[in-house]
């Protein structure tokens, strides 16, 4: 059936017929490129417009502080330009060595401030060019690095943060770090460039599994461990669900395919779409299955296009059936039928818990996860405090939470103290708040259109205001904000989500589904908080009149008709309900 | 026998000769000793390859009478200009000279010099006469046992070594056995009338001398200089108010500096100016300062007052005609007769010189007056110590070729404080901080015929650090606009790279399309071991030298005291080692090269 299959813009194609990202990395010898150059030059401070797309293969992204780029042009000085650093952190485990060097060399390199991502890991800001490589060395001696946290590659690898069962949760941490190692890019150039390692001559291929040009576009993948749907798995290209077996260790998986946020509001034909659940792995075939997914992504990915060169876009274009089939032609077996697991949601439960081996962990409530000294809250302070004395390990949730894991009874104390001593702790965060999420957005993301992660606490009071009128307030309701529609704190499986369109205008999303199964629907276009506010608190008053016991406000709103029956599209039903998908597959 | 049989074959023709006779016949004695003059100066012109129609070498049968100026800023060149008209007024045929285009062989022939020059950094020449200065002083000097001459020393009396230029001229004149005409006169910033004084005596004696001779001739044979110096409608004593279109600190958050960049508008004013010139800013004291002294002195600032024949306020007099913040010498000798104090009465005279120096560095007029108070003082007896407000010189970092009839500044504010007060600098800080976009400011042109571009596609290194740079964004605008390829390296040096690479954008621009081949930075506060222009120089050491033996034009701008002595000895060093020389001739190629005009310098 391959033959019937249109190949037109995949890499059986001659290179001038593909996209110019795809001939920039073919001629960029394995991603090294000419950076080496660019770090030399003292012209500017940044690099190159190839070695910029290069280095985003070994995590690094050149930004500029956006607040002042305007100003900078009228001063005939070029943009403020700094580099974003993404910590590779498979399952967003570290130890506290590995956090006391990150900490050090953010206050050092990074402006006095890390950010813990919505992938589990920590990205510095601020960092000047002439630092990336001290940063990098920093990192490694601590057996850090930051290959392929960004750029047309696998990236960073998810796993649940807290799945009450401290074993599996180990477990299925080394399973994404052995996972994230083996999926990475294999090349040379980030140990010649970063660490200043000799080029070894060899003749066998440097990347085996990628080749000259790697993925088509970015790559994600995740394990995840019901009942918590903490990492979205239904926002993955492609998400392990974790199958337990009668001792509680793992026994396979359930594979998911196809998931993703991103859309573009000047691009009609972009959309999020949700992944599918393929069907039924053993924990042996993790690796194979992995391989298999990733290179038909390779090898049938749109290269013409980057705005449908996501494996979402593959999928809708060759059909889940080709794909399920081409997976399984490669796997040299067929997939078993899904087994059944059910979410009940995807968000932290925040606060002390016991980690199901007699220690205990602490969630802490880290605002849209970023950690710094502010006045009355010294967060960087006071986790260095705690990193010092813990024995345990920190989990970086995909809720841009923390963990204190693993913490034995008798260290409560000194941890709480610590807390309180730098003031933090949980001083009556709403159920909204806690469950917020909000991604970087200005001043340091190139492509954000509006404030998001500046904008959080603001617009957290007033819709928290609206709560209180309807007694809600201490309803759990997920609601995340991104400042542009690429969608990276996953806003489009929230129950209220807003995505920026330009400077104080959104799109407000409404309806997605709790635990991450169903995707929102747009209610305004590009409005500003007031309108915003106004249909919030008309929905958010209906739903406190008319729910019913235990109803989540996205099922609410599907329940009650507030929108007209879904239709069909060529994204599939966006309204497709994922614990149907499973029961389906 | 006939007046022709005197002559052999050969020398005239015949015909010529009874041309000759004809005109003998004609003359008055005193025209007869002129075509003597004249057929020798004549001669000269031929063995020169001159033309017949060359004006004379020199006054005729008379003594020969030549001014020569050193400038950098061009006051001497105006009183040069002024001297030779009045002297030609006179009926004398004065030659004038830039001592940088002064043929100095022809020193041990000149009868009459009248010299006027400046003085620059630790007493040093102008840059553009020490060429002249290295062969006066130095071994290959004739004596001059018929020279007589006068100096008139053009100087600032808050520098340590006043008018020193003039005095060493002075010295060494003597030395090789040359008269005074008259004694030297020493010239503080308000040199006017001391030179106007001066001028007039050495006309009038020299006139005098020469009496009815040369009347005719001048009028015969005009000289070139004085009559042909066509001055701009708007100059020095006749400003024009530009308006100021923006002002804008260039240096970005969290910069140690706060350059500005200033754009006015010349429209309309004629005036003109090339790459290399510096725009004259007739700045006004800030009337908080004003404020201050009159306050000190317990002065009424609407007393009037007379000013040059004119009447206006004290308020306003201090605020545009005088120098009220740093103190000269003058003003110690006026306190001190005014206040009686014994203080400032030792600090007087060249003995004291330089106790008073460190003295009026850290006490500026406001300070002396409130430390001597002096009552019921007369405002005519406090300006009677001022001296005349400056003009301030800024490179004009823009050029005309650019397209808009405008003139761009690029302006470090001085601002220090003195005796617990925020003091700052009079012009840098009406540029900064009293004037907006709208205002206008009286300007001029100050023509600098020694920063400039070569005429042809000839390699230029531009070296200069903080607002040293200006000048070059005025060359490279004008090789953009002109189409010019000759390759252009530029060496910057300022603080910090991320706020104070001024006009980094425009460089990267240049650099892009080529009108800027190569730039080498350096930011002395960005890492722990400081690196400066110089050092990047070193580092660049064989391909710097290369550039020169391709012809390279070098250029030095910015600060006279930080910069431009590091460099040149960073010259010497690269001279040296690349070239294989020894210190000494590698001073020499850099003299030569300042010689030819391809190592100029602009310090202030
Ligand atoms: C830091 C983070 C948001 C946060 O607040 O935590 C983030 C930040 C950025 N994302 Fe993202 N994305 C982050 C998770 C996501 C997610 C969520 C996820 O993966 O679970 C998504 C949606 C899922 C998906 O991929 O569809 C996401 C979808 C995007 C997209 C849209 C991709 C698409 O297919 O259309 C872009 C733009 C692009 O890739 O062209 C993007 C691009 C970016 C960049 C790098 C902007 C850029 O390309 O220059 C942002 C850097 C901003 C800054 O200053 O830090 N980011 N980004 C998250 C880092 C995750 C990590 O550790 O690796
Ligand atoms: C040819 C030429 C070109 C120039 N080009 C430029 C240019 O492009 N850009 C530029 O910014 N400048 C340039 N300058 C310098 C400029 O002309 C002025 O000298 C400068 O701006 C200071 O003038 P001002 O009136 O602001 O300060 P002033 O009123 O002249 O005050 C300066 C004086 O203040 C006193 N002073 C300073 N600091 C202290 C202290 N800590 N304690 C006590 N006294 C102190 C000193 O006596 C100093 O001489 C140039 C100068 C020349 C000659
Ligand atoms: C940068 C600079 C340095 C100076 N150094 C001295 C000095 O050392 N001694 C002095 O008497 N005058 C000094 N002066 C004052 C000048 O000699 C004075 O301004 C003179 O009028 C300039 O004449 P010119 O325009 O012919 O060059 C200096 C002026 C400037 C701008
Ligand atoms: S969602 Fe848009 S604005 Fe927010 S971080 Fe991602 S790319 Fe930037």
């Amino acid at each position: 059936m391959t033959d019937s299959i249109d190949r037109s813009t995949d890499l059986s194609q001659p290179l001038d017929r593909l996209g110019p990202d795809e001939r920039l990395k073919h001629d960029s010898d394995y991603l090294r490129g000419t950076i080496d150059a660019s770090l030399l030059d003292r012209i500017s401070g940044g690099v190159r417009f190839e070695d910029n797309k290069l280095m985003k293969f070994h995590g690094l992204y050149q930004q500029d502080d956006r607040d002042i780029r305007d100003e900078r042009r009228r001063q005939k000085l070029e943009p403020a330009y700094t580099f974003m650093v993404r910590v590779r952190l498979p399952g967003g485990v570290c130890t506290p060595e590995q956090w006391l060097k990150i900490d050090e060399l953010a206050r050092r390199h990074g402006g006095d401030t890390l950010r813990l991502t919505t992938r589990q890991t920590f990205q510095f800001h601020w960092v000047l060019k002439e630092d990336l490589r001290p940063t990098i060395q920093g990192l490694h001696d601590v057996l850090l690095d930051t290959v392929a946290a960004c750029g047309d590659d696998s990236r960073g690898v998810m796993a649940t943060a807290d799945s009450g069962d401290c074993a599996l949760h180990a477990e299925v941490a080394a399973l994404a770090k052995s996972l994230s190692d083996h999926v990475i890019p294999k090349t040379g150039a980030y140990h010649e460039i970063w660490y200043g390692k000799e080029r070894v001559a060899t003749s066998e291929e440097e990347e085996p599994f990628y080749g000259r040009i790697y993925m088509p576009r970015k790559f994600k993948i995740g394990f995840v461990v019901p009942p918590s749907n903490d990492i979205d798995v239904y926002s993955q290209d492609l998400g392990f669900i974790v199958v337990t077996g009668a001792d509680g260790s793992v026994e396979g998986f359930n594979v998911a395919i196809g998931g993703g946020m991103g859309r573009s509001d000047q691009d009609p034909g972009s959309y999020p779409r949700l992944a599918d659940v393929i069907g039924y792995i053993s924990k042996g075939k993790l690796v194979a299955t992995a391989d298999a997914v990733m290179s038909v992504q390779r090898d049938y990915g749109n290269r013409v296009d980057r705005a449908r060169a996501r494996f979402k876009y593959t999928i809708d274009r060759l059909g889940l059936d080709f794909v399920t089939a081409e997976i399984e032609r490669r796997l040299g077996a067929a997939l078993e039928p899904a087994r059944p697991f059910e979410f009940t949601s995807n968000g932290d439960v925040i606060g002390w818990r016991e980690n199901g081996g007699g220690r205990f962990n602490l969630t802490l409530f880290i605002l849209s996860g970023r950690l710094a000294n502010r006045p009355g809250k010294a967060l960087l302070d006071g986790l260095r405090e705690i990193a010092k004395v813990h024995r345990g390990k920190f989990r970086l949730t995909p809720n841009q939470n923390l963990i204190v894991a693993d913490i034995p009874a008798e260290e409560r104390p000194r941890i709480e103290a610590i807390l309180a001593a730098h003031g933090i702790g949980e001083t009556g965060a709403s159920a909204l708040r806690r469950n917020a999420i909000a991604c970087v957005a200005l001043p340091t993301c190139p492509l954000a259109m509006a404030e998001a992660e500046r904008y959080l606490p603001d617009f957290t009071a007033k819709v928290e205001a609206i709560l209180a009128e309807n007694g809600l307030i201490d309803e759990p309701i997920t609601m995340r904000i991104s400042g542009c529609p690429n969608g990276c704190s996953r806003p489009y499986i929230a129950e209220i989500a807003l995505t920026g369109r330009a400077p104080g205008k959104y799109t407000l999303w409404l309806g997605g589904g709790f635990h991450g199964e169903r995707l929102n629907r747009p209610v305004l276009d590009n409005e500003g908080e007031a309108a915003i506010l106004a249909t919030l608190s008309e929905t958010l008053g209906r739903y406190a009149r008319e729910r019913v016991a235990g109803e989540h406000f996205g099922d609410f709103l599907h329940r009650s008709g507030y929108f007209e029956p879904a239709h069909d599209s060529a994204a599939g039903d966006p309204m497709l309900d994922r614990a149907e998908a499973t029961t389906r597959a | 026998m006939t007046v022709a049989q005197q002559f052999h074959e050969g020398a005239l023709t015949l015909e010529q000769w009874q041309h000759v006779e004809a005109l003998a016949g004609s003359l008055s004695p005193v025209q007869a000793r002129w075509i003597s003059g004249y057929f020798a100066g004549l001669d000269a012109g031929l063995l020169r390859g001159g033309g017949v129609a060359a004006a004379p070498e020199a006054a005729p049968a008379g003594r020969t009478l030549t001014i020569l100026y050193g400038t950098e800023t061009g006051n001497a060149r105006d009183l040069g200009k002024a001297l030779a008209a009045a002297a030609a007024e006179r009926g004398l045929a004065p030659r004038l000279f830039d001592m940088a285009d002064y043929k100095t062989r022809q020193l041990k022939d000149e009868e009459d010099l009248l010299v006027i020059v400046s003085t620059y950094g630790e007493g040093d020449p102008p840059q553009p006469a020490i060429g002249f200065f290295e062969y006066l002083e130095g071994r290959r000097a004739p004596p001059l046992p018929n020279l007589r001459y006068s100096v008139l020393a053009l100087g600032d009396s808050t520098y340590e070594k006043y008018c020193e230029a003039g005095k060493r001229i002075d010295r060494r004149l003597q030395e090789l056995g040359a008269a005074r005409l008259h004694d030297r006169v020493d010239c503080d910033l308000d040199y006017e009338e001391l030179a106007a004084g001066w001028s007039g005596i050495l006309v009038d004696r020299l006139a005098v001398e020469g009496a009815e001779r040369s009347a005719e001739v001048v009028r015969l044979f005009p000289t070139a200089a004085p009559a042909t110096a066509a001055s701009p409608a708007y100059d020095k004593r006749n400003p024009f108010a530009a308006a100021v279109l923006d002002s804008i600190r260039i240096t970005g958050r969290h910069s140690t500096k706060d350059t500005r960049h200033i754009e006015l508008d010349l429209t309309g004013s004629g005036l003109a100016y090339e790459p290399g010139d510096s725009l004259g800013i007739v700045a006004a004291n800030d009337p908080a300062v004003v404020a201050r002294l009159l306050d000190a002195t317990g002065l009424d600032g609407g007393a009037t007052v007379s000013v040059k024949g004119e009447s206006l306020s004290l308020a306003e007099a201090l605020a545009r005609r005088f120098e009220i913040t740093i103190a000269s010498p003058r003003f110690v000798d006026q306190w001190a007769m005014l206040s009686g104090a014994a203080a400032l009465e030792k600090l007087r005279g060249e003995a004291a010189a330089a106790e008073r120096r460190a003295f009026l560095h850290g006490h500026h007029v406001v300070d002396i007056a409130r430390l001597f108070p002096v009552s019921s003082l007369d405002p005519e007896a406090l300006l009677a110590g001022l001296r005349p407000l400056q003009p301030r010189l800024y490179s004009i970092a823009s050029s005309l070729a650019a397209g808009a009839e405008e003139a761009h500044l690029t302006v470090a504010p001085v601002r220090y404080s003195l005796h617990g007060e925020e003091r700052g600098g009079v012009a840098s800080l009406q540029l900064a901080e009293r004037v907006e976009p709208g205002d206008t400011l009286p300007v001029y042109v100050q023509p600098n015929p020694h920063f400039k571009l070569p005429r042809d596609e000839a390699p230029i290194v531009m070296i200069g650090a903080g607002t040293g740079i200006a000048p070059y964004r005025a060359f490279l605008q004008e090789r953009e606009a002109a189409g010019r390829t000759g390759p252009a390296w530029l060496f910057f040096g300022e603080r910090n790279f991320r706020s104070d690479f001024l006009y980094q954008s425009e460089w990267q621009a240049w650099l892009k399309g080529g009108t800027l081949g190569r730039m080498d930075v350096a930011f002395s506060r960005d890492k722990a071991d400081k690196v400066y222009v110089q050092h990047r120089m070193l580092e660049q050491a064989k391909d710097l030298y290369a550039w020169l033996e391709d012809g390279a034009h070098l250029y030095v701008c910015g600060d006279a005291n930080a910069l431009a002595p590091d460099v040149h000895e960073a010259l010497i060093r690269i001279v040296a080692d690349q070239g294989g020389k020894d210190r000494e001739a590698a001073e020499d190629h850099l003299r030569r090269l300042a010689a030819d005009r391809r190592y100029q310098r602009d310090v202030y």
